[in-house]
């Protein structure tokens, strides 16, 4: 994974646009976040290989970035992504990792299930 | 430790073998077989490296290999990977998993089975293989039962279960127990950081492997 290069990702996503594609968006605290502080909380989300059709997407600030997907019904949306797989060309992989490496948020998008 | 005909550990998560490599790498120099059922590939982990060396994509096959790597430094040659992903354990086909654990069970007749408490296990992959092996091994007539140890890490799980009856010294076996640690590189690069095998404090946290016996009705 490398640092998230935003035009390069802009460009990957209009390629993506105005077609059914698949979707991975996730985020998580990790699974021993109270177990380990008891003042925190435990949480996790993921939804693998949802269907999906935006016809509007960008990346938007300056690292961390977000991503924002209008789609037919509603939106697509990641805060905190700051790495990307760059030998990825026709699908994106974004993740957030926080100081320690560790995964926080995930988004990635495809034409074919992941 | 008491000898076993057979031990079988059933896990969730590669990685979770390495806390009790020590156990089973003394029993399989004690001439004891070990079959290691582990359950994912651990593919919602959020370590990878620091800088991130894997993704979600690359992350299951990475694992897999650590998987492996680890076994062999234990010294375990019969791993069976049941190929269910990672955070659903408990909300897989009950009836269906238990099959494939009885399988199992019907066919290596282990003396000994080695996996979580179900209830104290903190994660709820852990939780829910435990629950699972508990209710296979309830299943079966009392007089064929294996033993089943218990691995319990919640907070507060002595003053409910007591202290751990089995408590393992695998002083003689850390070089198998670090090798697993080390294999398993994407999980515990951050954990040991620069540490090695030689520090005092890196033996004194390893050498104590520590089960509770699970009580059947």
């Amino acid at each position: 994974m490398q640092p998230i290069a935003p035009q390069a990702v802009q460009r990957i996503l209009q390629g993506l646009k105005d077609q059914d594609i698949y979707v991975c968006l996730e985020m998580t605290t990790g699974a021993y976040a109270a177990h380990r502080d008891s003042s925190k909380m435990t949480a996790a989300t993921f939804v693998s290989n949802g269907r999906i059709r935006f016809s509007q997407g960008s990346i938007a600030g300056s690292g961390p970035y977000r991503v924002g997907l209008k789609t037919e019904t509603g939106w697509v949306y990641a805060e905190g992504l700051t790495h990307w797989d760059e030998s990825e060309a026709e699908r994106l992989i974004l993740a957030g990792h926080d100081s320690d490496g560790k995964l926080v948020v995930g988004l990635m998008l495809g034409k074919t299930p992941f | 430790m008491e000898r076993q005909r057979h031990v079988l550990v059933v896990l969730p998560h590669p990685d979770d073998e390495s806390g009790r490599a020590g156990t089973l790498a003394s029993y399989i120099d004690q001439g004891t077989p070990v079959t290691y059922v582990c359950l994912t590939l651990g593919e919602m982990g959020r370590s990878m490296g620091n800088p991130p060396f894997a993704n979600r994509v690359t992350l299951p096959a990475i694992r897999q290999k650590e998987l492996e790597a680890s076994c062999r430094s234990i010294g375990i040659t019969d791993l069976r990977m049941f190929g269910l992903h990672d955070k659903t354990v408990e909300f897989e086909d009950q009836d269906a998993l238990d099959a494939r654990l009885r399988a199992v069970i019907d066919e290596v007749k282990p003396s000994l089975i080695i996996t979580f408490y179900p209830g104290y296990s903190v994660h709820p992959d852990h939780d829910a293989t435990g629950a699972a092996v508990i209710r296979t091994v309830g299943r079966m007539p009392a007089a064929d039962r294996p033993a089943v140890h218990c691995v319990a890490f919640a907070k507060g799980c002595e003053e409910v279960l007591g202290p751990p009856d089995v408590v393992n010294d695998v002083s003689g076996y850390l070089q198998q127990k670090w090798g697993s640690f080390q294999a398993h590189r994407s999980q515990f690069a951050m954990f040991f950081g620069n540490q090695s095998l030689q520090d005092k404090e890196v033996q004194e946290r390893l050498r104590t492997e520590s089960f509770w016996t699970y009580r059947f009705e």
